[in-house]
C-alpha cells in the first residue's frame, strides 16, 4: 500500500517539472510586448529597457527559467503582476476562492443529481423514466456551457423576473452589500503576509463561508443566489456524465448473482440497491468525479466570463489577453498542479476502495 | 426438413463490421443521431442553394426599411406578406441571420472533423510507436502526454491560440494539440495488447520488417476503439472550437461561425434572444448528433455487448 502510494507520487514529479516548463515557455512565446501592455502605448524605449531589467526579462531564456524555478521552489514566490504591481500569490488568494466555491457547488449539484438520476434509471431499466433521464443526460453533455449560462440568465433574470424564482444574472454580491472578513469582525490581530494571515485571507474570500462565520445571513443568501446559476451551468456536463456512469455501473452490478442471493435471503429492497449494489458500483463513479474537475475548470473560464465573476478562469483569460506573463505562469501552474494533485488523490482513493488494487503491488 | 436446415446453416458468416452496422441500425438513438448528422451534412453541402442571401452581405440600402436585430419574419407564420422574409431575423450588421446559420454549418462540421483528424494522425503515430517500441521512448512520449493532460483542455487551448494568434485555423490546431493525448493513449493500449498476439510473433519469425508489422498488422487490428473515440471526439471538438470563438480567439468577424455569432450578440440576450439562442441550439444539435452516433458505435463495436 505504502509502496503503491510512493510510486504514484514519484511518477508525478516529472509531470510537475514538465508543467513548470510548459507554463514558462508558453508565457514567454505569447506574442506582443509586455512592457507596453503594462505601461501603455506611450512608454518609450528607455522606460521599457528599465522595465525589462526590473523584471529580469533582459536575461537569456534559460537563465530566466532557472531564476523562475528557484523563486518558486525555494522562495515560494510566484512573482509580481506587471499590471497590478501586486504579488501573484496575493491575487490567487483573492480570486481562487471564487472558483473554489463555484466548483464545489457545481460538483455537489452534479454528484447528488447525477448519482440519483443514475440510480433511478438503472433501477427502472428500460422504463419511460430511464429513457427520459438518458435523453436528458445526452442533451446535458451536448449543450455548450456558454449557451447554458446565457439561457439561464434569460430564463431566471428576465422571464421569471418579479417571481420568487428570480435570480441575479451576474456578479458575486448585490451592489452595496459588504461583509468584513471574519478575522476583522472577530478582532484578531494578524500580521500581514504571515501564513496564518494568508490562510484566513483565503478563507474569508470564500464569501459564503465567511458569511456563515460572521453570522451575516443576508449576505449568505445573496451570495448563494448569485452562485446558483453559474454552478448549475458548470455542473451540467459532469452531472450528465455521472448519471450515465452510475447507470451503467449499477446495471452491471445489479445483474450479478450475489444480488439475487441477497434478494432471495429476503433483504429489504432498499438495502439491496444501496448497500449491496451501489457501494460496489461506485468505483467508476469516483474516477469520473475526479476526472470531471478538469472539465469544471475549463467550464469555469466560460462561466465566469458570462456571469461576471472575478475568479481564476476569468482572471487568467484577461491576463493572457493583456500579456501579463507572471499571472499567466502563476495561474496556469496553480491550476495544473491542483489538477495533478486531485488526480493523484483519486488514484490513491481507489486503493482504499478496491482491495484488488491495494494487494496487487 | 434436413436439407432446409443445411441450407440455413451454410449462410455466409458475417464480419465484425457487418455485425456492427446491423447493431447500429437496431439502436434508435444511433439512428436519430445519423439522421441529424445527415440533415446537417446536406445543409452544409447545399448551403449555396438553401441560403437566400450571401452570409456576409449587409442588406442596409439593399432592402427598404430593414431594421437591425429585427425578429424573425416568416410569411406562412403570419408575418405580413409585404415585409421581406427573414427566417431567423436580421443581425446587428443588417445581415440575414438564416443565411449565416446555413453557411455556419460548414464551418462547424469542418472544425470538428479537421481538428479530430489532425489529432488522430499525430496521436496514432505517437501512441502506436510508443506502445510498439516500448522502453524509454514509451516512457518519454507518455510522460509528455501526461504533461499535456495535466492542463484543463480549454485553458491550454487558450494559451496555445494566444501564442499562434487568434483565428479559426489556429483554434483548430490548438484543439487538435490538446486532444492528442486521448488518442495516443487509446491507440497505445490497444497496440500493447495486439502486439502480444501470435500473428505478430509469426510476422517476426517470417522476418517482416518492424515498420510493416506495426502499420500493416498491428494498427489495423487496434483501430476499433479509435473509431468510437473519434466520433465522440468530434462533438467535443466542435464545442471547444465554438468556445474559443466565443472568447474571441477563434473565427473572426465577419466569418459566419456559430460560436462567434453567439458571442457577438451575447450582450443582447435580453433584447434579441433569438440571435444568441439559435446558434447555441445549432451547436447543441450537431454535438448531440455525434454523441448519439458515437454511443451507438461503441455498443455496436463492442463484441461483449452483442446481445443477439
Amino acid at each position: 500500500m505504502t509502496q503503491y502510494i510512493t510510486n504514484r507520487i514519484m511518477l508525478t514529479v516529472p509531470v510537475l517539472i514538465g508543467i513548470l516548463f510548459v507554463t514558462f515557455v508558453l508565457a514567454r512565446v505569447i506574442p506582443g510586448d509586455p512592457c507596453r501592455a503594462a505601461l501603455g502605448e506611450k512608454a518609450d524605449d528607455e522606460i521599457c529597457a528599465a522595465f525589462f531589467k526590473r523584471n529580469g526579462l533582459d536575461k537569456p531564456i534559460p537563465v530566466q527559467f532557472a531564476v523562475y524555478m528557484r523563486q518558486i521552489i525555494i522562495e515560494q514566490d510566484l512573482g509580481r503582476s506587471f499590471r497590478f504591481g501586486r504579488p501573484v500569490s496575493e491575487i490567487i488568494l483573492e480570486r481562487l476562492p471564487v472558483t473554489v466555491e463555484l466548483a464545489l457547488l457545481a460538483m455537489v449539484f452534479a454528484t447528488i443529481l447525477g448519482v440519483s438520476l443514475g440510480i433511478i434509471s438503472a433501477y427502472w431499466h428500460n422504463s419511460a423514466i430511464d429513457v427520459l433521464t438518458m435523453v436528458w443526460a445526452n442533451i446535458g453533455v451536448s449543450i455548450p456551457v456558454f449557451m447554458l449560462g446565457l439561457l439561464f440568465q434569460y430564463i431566471f433574470a428576465l422571464l421569471l423576473k418579479d417571481t420568487f424564482l428570480q435570480l441575479p444574472p451576474s456578479g458575486r454580491l448585490s451592489a452595496g452589500l459588504v461583509n468584513p472578513p471574519f478575522f476583522e469582525a472577530w478582532h484578531w490581530s494578524l500580521t500581514k503576509n504571515s501564513i496564518s494571515y494568508n490562510i484566513c485571507f483565503f478563507l474569508s474570500n470564500l464569501t459564503m463561508f465567511n458569511a456563515i462565520l460572521t453570522l451575516n445571513f443576508g449576505v449568505l443568501i445573496d451570495a448563494m443566489k448569485h452562485l446558483i446559476l453559474p454552478a448549475i451551468a458548470v455542473g451540467t456536463i459532469p452531472m450528465a456524465i455521472i448519471a450515465r456512469i452510475t447507470r451503467s455501473s449499477l446495471l452491471e452490478v445489479l445483474g450479478l448473482d450475489y444480488i439475487r442471493t441477497a434478494r432471495a435471503k429476503g433483504i429489504a429492497e432498499f438495502s439491496v440497491v444501496f448497500h449491496h449494489g451501489l457501494s460496489n458500483a461506485l468505483l467508476p463513479v469516483v474516477t469520473v468525479i475526479g476526472l470531471q474537475l478538469g472539465a469544471l475548470l475549463s467550464g469555469a473560464v466560460l462561466t465566469e466570463t458570462i456571469f461576471n465573476l472575478a475568479g481564476l478562469g476569468r482572471t487568467l483569460f484577461e491576463a493572457i489577453t493583456a500579456r501579463d506573463y507572471i499571472i499567466v505562469q502563476g495561474f496556469t501552474m496553480v491550476i495544473a498542479v491542483s489538477f495533478v494533485v486531485i488526480n493523484l488523490m483519486v488514484d490513491i482513493s481507489y486503493a482504499f476502495l478496491d482491495p484488488r488494487i491495494r494487494l496487487s503491488k | 426438413m434436413t436439407s432446409a436446415k443445411i441450407i440455413s446453416q451454410s449462410k455466409e458468416p458475417s464480419s465484425l463490421y457487418q455485425d456492427a452496422v446491423r447493431h447500429l441500425f437496431q439502436k434508435n438513438s444511433a439512428v436519430v443521431g445519423m439522421i441529424m448528422l445527415l440533415a446537417l451534412i446536406l445543409i452544409a453541402v447545399f448551403a449555396d442553394v438553401i441560403a437566400p442571401y450571401n452570409p456576409t452581405d449587409q442588406l442596409i440600402g439593399v432592402e427598404d426599411g430593414i431594421v437591425k436585430r429585427s425578429a424573425p419574419c416568416i410569411h406562412w407564420l403570419g408575418c405580413p406578406a409585404n415585409k421581406p422574409q427573414h427566417f431567423f431575423g436580421v443581425d446587428a450588421n443588417f445581415r440575414d441571420f438564416f443565411s449565416r446559420m446555413v453557411y455556419g454549418s460548414r464551418l462547424s462540421l469542418l472544425a470538428g472533423i479537421a481538428s479530430v483528424t489532425l489529432a488522430i494522425i499525430i496521436g496514432t503515430l505517437l501512441g502506436s510507436i510508443a506502445g510498439y517500441v516500448g522502453g524509454w521512448l514509451d516512457n518519454l512520449v507518455m510522460r509528455l502526454m501526461d504533461v499535456l493532460l495535466a492542463f484543463p483542455a480549454l485553458i491550454l487551448a487558450i494559451a496555445i491560440v494566444t501564442v499562434l494568434g487568434p483565428g479559426l485555423i489556429n483554434a483548430l490546431l490548438a484543439i487538435a494539440i490538446v486532444t492528442i493525448p486521448a488518442y495516443a493513449r487509446v491507440i497505445r493500449s490497444s497496440v500493447l495488447s495486439v502486439k502480444e498476439q501470435e500473428f505478430v510473433t509469426a510476422g517476426h519469425a517470417l522476418g517482416v520488417s518492424p515498420m510493416r508489422i506495426l502499420f500493416r498488422h498491428v494498427l489495423p487490428n487496434s483501430i476499433t476503439p479509435l473509431i468510437v473515440q473519434a466520433t465522440l471526439g468530434i462533438g467535443t471538438a466542435i464545442i471547444e472550437v465554438a468556445a474559443l470563438s466565443f472568447l474571441g480567439l477563434g473565427a473572426q468577424p465577419p466569418t459566419p461561425e456559430w460560436g462567434s455569432m453567439l458571442s457577438a450578440e451575447r450582450n443582447q440576450v435580453f433584447t434579441a434572444p433569438f440571435l444568441v439562442f439559435i446558434p447555441g441550439f445549432a451547436i447543441t444539435i450537431v454535438v448531440l448528433g455525434f454523441n448519439l452516433l458515437g454511443d451507438g458505435l461503441r455498443d455496436a463495436l463492442d463484441p461483449r455487448l452483442n446481445r443477439r
